[in-house]
């Protein structure tokens, strides 16, 4: 049993190991955000201006996210030894995401193309941009709150 | 005279049927997950304010709260482990020790939420708080109705019944898991 376990990678040490594996990619992509304007800062001081804060939040945050996702998906639901039918069926849905994604996200994310200007997303950014200006101003921390 | 479930036996994948109902069960739930943060990723982009409303979540709750579905999916797959063995009563163990999990994720999500409605981010505030309580109550539901099928599939394991189902529950709660893994950096991390 034992050296079956070994073989298939699915023991209970094994598990102890990925969950070991998966909170230290959580902890790192806490500290991502906190350390990314240092890292920054620190590359600039170095000569590599094209590293920027935003990049590292990316990758730690949403990078390993995926890698997390991964590493559950293979281990712990055992995609990794189940049959390939099952990731077939998964790849087509998130490959549905993705297509559902490129055709609506033009509507959504641009507020203005060829004869058309969606006037009331422009109107409210500009209003909860102001009002977000004239509390950091004030002092006040209630924008979430706002109608 | 025995008798053996039906449901367990066939499958032209094969793949016994309820593990594959579960998989199904999961691909359903990617539309309704994916749908739902794919909008929010959209929305998020496409409006720069929201970086300020997002500012306003707590990465700590977030985060304490990611160790602990992620220490409740290692209880799942090792309910799974002991399943597997034939040792029942060790997975019915693993099995409420997850439901354990899922409860201090619920517990610490009320705190959260009370904390956050109080200073006025409610539901109604604006799109963005929309969408958080929207994507994380969903998320929270999904976690409460696995607690409840858990609790009654550690009642039958620790009898010896329907060990398979073990395997089955864990599936749908490491899918949880991921979805949580996913919203954790968008609705936490990314300000």
């Amino acid at each position: 049993m034992a050296e079956h376990e070994e073989h298939t990678g699915h023991g209970q040490a094994h598990y102890v190991r990925i969950w070991g594996i998966l909170l230290v990619l959580l902890l790192i992509s806490v500290l991502g955000p906190v350390l990314a304007p240092h890292i920054e800062d620190a590359a600039a001081g170095a000569g590599a201006h094209f590293l920027k804060g935003w990049m590292i939040v990316i990758l730690t945050a949403f990078g390993i996210a995926v890698y997390k996702a991964y590493l559950v998906a293979a281990n712990f639901m055992h995609l990794n030894i189940e049959k390939r039918y099952i990731t077939l069926l998964l790849t087509t849905m998130l490959t549905l995401m993705l297509l559902f994604f490129a055709g609506v996200s033009p509507d959504v994310m641009k507020h203005k193309g060829q004869n058309w200007e969606n006037v009331a997303a422009e109107a409210e950014i500009d209003r909860a941009l102001k009002a977000q200006e004239s509390n950091a101003h004030s002092g006040e921390h209630h924008d979430g709150a706002e109608h | 005279m025995t008798t053996r479930p039906i449901a367990t036996t066939r499958s032209a994948t094969g793949i016994p049927t309820g593990k594959l109902a579960v998989w199904w069960v999961i691909v359903s739930e990617i539309v309704i997950f994916g749908g739902l943060l794919a909008s929010y990723i959209m929305h998020r982009l496409g409006h720069p304010e929201w970086a300020g409303y997002a500012s306003h979540t707590n990465a700590w709750f977030g985060g304490i709260n990611t160790f602990v579905l992620l220490t409740s999916s290692l209880s799942a797959v090792l309910a799974h482990h002991a399943a597997e063995q034939g040792d029942g009563k060790k997975a019915a163990k693993w099995l409420v020790g997850t439901c354990f999990g899922g409860l201090t994720f619920i517990g610490i999500k009320a705190v959260e939420w009370t904390i956050e409605i109080q200073h006025g981010y409610t539901i109604t505030a604006n799109g963005f708080w929309q969408f958080y309580y929207t994507a994380a109550g969903l998320h929270a539901l999904h976690v409460i109705a696995g607690c409840v099928i858990m609790l009654i599939i550690a009642n039958d394991a620790r009898k010896q019944l329907e060990l398979q189902r073990v395997e089955l529950i864990g599936i749908y709660w490491h899918f949880v898991d991921i979805v949580w893994i996913f919203l954790f950096p968008l609705l936490y991390i990314a300000k």
